[in-house]
């Protein structure tokens, strides 16, 4: 049998700057297994804990209960080992668009011309050629969104955690993106795991689809997407697909008391 | 825009000159209020032993004086940022300095020093060096904290966090407290002279004030705030080209 390359085992976690009395654990006794080169995506109402998962995996937080493996052996030592791309874009004011991109390699210390060469031919697959030496503060929503999508890739980890990667885009610049990142993920044999909140951004992208119920008892749902590889956009109009879909979103409403 | 603004000020300045030019020649007592026409008349007439013999020992104590306090203040600012226990000890104590009157506090550095140039530098540092470590520990502070922890899952060490992060972060309000310094620095050296010295503008100043020679005690200020003026454009200057990135007017 292949061994995952990151499980969460029983893990329970709660924010410990909350004071204690009305403390609520955001996560309670998760349980689920990620396979090399596997596309995970998860999904959950707002607010259910999807970052504070990402937050676990890289090591930010610990977990309070509970064990993380990596490649089967328990991961303590985490920060570092995964490309993490964070819910905001957080790119740095005071560093160009190439200097921002270069930043995972300047850390990473990898030699300055083949950084450079690495970092100028994804700015042209990323539609950002023409700005490099813009500063942050001159993009657009989107600009910034695909220049940390960028900088994430350009950490060269196996692992890539991508939180809501792509929320600010529109659907076109959206769909070359999804494109290009099912493209790379073929090529380079990656495992992502990658949070939307657009159950068809989900279903198009992913093997499998982790659904977060609301707290405080977040449980994880497993749902194997059942479309084959490549895939093309209208394969969402399948049968299956949409009944998928479907039972997803009801999932994903807040229950109403009945 | 920029050069609307300085248009105005210039105005002012000139409005305010042509006042008191009026207003020294009516009252007509020269050793208590000189007219600008008489300091500027001074000023070029004394232009060599000001500028070749009393500038240099003054410029020269600022100088020290501001390295010194850029030194101690970013030093002190970095050990307060990363040590919470050197925090909790030295930052009551560098607000309560500045509580001190320091030019009541200056003679006890000529016991100290003598009358070497380190009374005079001590009194510039006592003065500049808490713009720079107040505004060096809040820019520290200011840094992002959720890009400190996206460093952290890149793998940074220690010495990224700093360079990358804490650096930047902290270079706008530095510079804001570097330029209070500088014109503070001005001040420091004049009053460390005054306490006795064998050179300089303030003491220059000082000596003609026992003359009763009004226009050349105010010739060597006009100097100074000279200094103060091209050092603070030199700060600015710094900043602009450092900081490309800040979105100004
Ligand atoms: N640093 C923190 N300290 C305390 N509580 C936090 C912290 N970060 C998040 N929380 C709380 O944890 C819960 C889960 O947050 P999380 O960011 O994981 O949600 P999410 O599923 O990613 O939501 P969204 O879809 O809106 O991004 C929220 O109720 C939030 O208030
Ligand atoms: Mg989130």
């Amino acid at each position: 049998m292949i061994e995952p390359v990151l499980e969460f085992k029983r893990v329970s976690f709660d924010y410990k700057s909350e004071p204690l009395k009305d403390r609520v654990p955001i996560l309670e006794d998760i349980n689920f297994s990620v396979n090399d080169g596997e596309f995970i995506s998860i999904i959950g109402p707002s607010g259910c804990g999807k970052s504070t998962i990402f937050r676990l995996i890289t090591g930010l937080e610990e977990p309070g209960a509970g064990k993380i493996y990596r490649k089967g052996q328990q991961a303590i030592d985490r920060l570092g080992r995964v490309g993490y791309m964070p819910q905001q874009d957080l790119l740095m004011p005071w560093r160009t668009v190439f200097e921002n991109a270069m930043l995972p390699l300047e850390i990473k210390g990898i030699k300055q011309n083949e950084a450079e060469e690495h970092v100028l031919k994804l700015l042209m697959d990323f539609g950002l050629k023409g700005s490099e030496k813009a500063y942050p503060g001159d993009l657009s929503g989107g600009m910034r969104q695909r220049l940390s999508f960028l900088r994430t890739i350009l950490s060269g980890s196996n692992i890539l955690l991508l939180d809501e990667p792509f929320s600010s885009l529109d659907a076109i610049t959206r769909l070359t993106m999804q494109e290009w990142l099912l493209d790379q993920w073929q090529k380079l044999s990656k495992t992502i795991l990658f949070i939307t909140h657009d159950v068809d951004e989900a279903l198009f992208l992913s093997d499998r689809i982790f659904v977060l119920s609301q707290k405080p008892n977040s449980l994880i749902k497993e749902v194997k997407v059942p479309l084959g590889r490549p895939r093309r956009v209208r394969d969402l109009g399948n049968l299956d697909v949409i009944t998928l879909k479907e039972a997803l979103i009801d999932e994903l409403r807040p229950r109403t008391a009945t | 825009m920029k050069n609307l603004n300085s248009y105005y000020s210039s105005l002012l300045v000139f409005g305010f000159l042509l006042i008191w030019e009026a207003g020294a020649r009516a009252y007509n007592k020269s050793f208590i209020l000189p007219a600008p026409s008489e300091i500027a008349l001074t000023l070029w007439e004394l232009r060599s032993v000001l500028v070749l013999h009393h500038l240099p020992p003054t410029f020269l104590v600022i100088f020290i004086g501001l390295v010194l306090s850029i030194l101690i203040g970013t030093g002190l600012a970095i050990w307060m940022n990363g040590n919470k226990v050197a925090e909790k000890t030295f930052y009551p104590i560098i607000i309560a300095s500045q509580t001190i009157p320091i030019i009541a506090l200056a003679p006890i550095f000529v016991l100290w020093f003598g009358y070497t140039i380190w009374s005079k530098v001590a009194v510039t540092v006592l003065i500049t060096f808490f713009p720079i470590t107040v505004s060096a520990f809040d820019g520290l502070r200011s840094s992002d904290k959720n890009l400190k922890e996206l460093l952290l899952t890149m793998g940074a060490s220690k010495k990224d966090l700093f360079f990358k992060l804490y650096v930047p972060s902290a270079l706008p309000s530095f510079f804001s407290g570097l330029k209070v310094a500088v014109t503070l620095s001005v001040i420091g050296a004049a009053i460390g002279e005054w306490l006795g010295a064998q050179a300089g503008l303030g003491y220059f100043s000082r000596r003609m004030m026992t003359q009763f020679d009004g226009a050349a005690v105010f010739a060597p200020i006009v100097l100074l705030s000279a200094v103060g003026i091209l050092l603070f454009l030199l700060v600015t200057w710094l900043e602009k080209t450092l900081l490309k990135w800040r979105k100004t007017g």
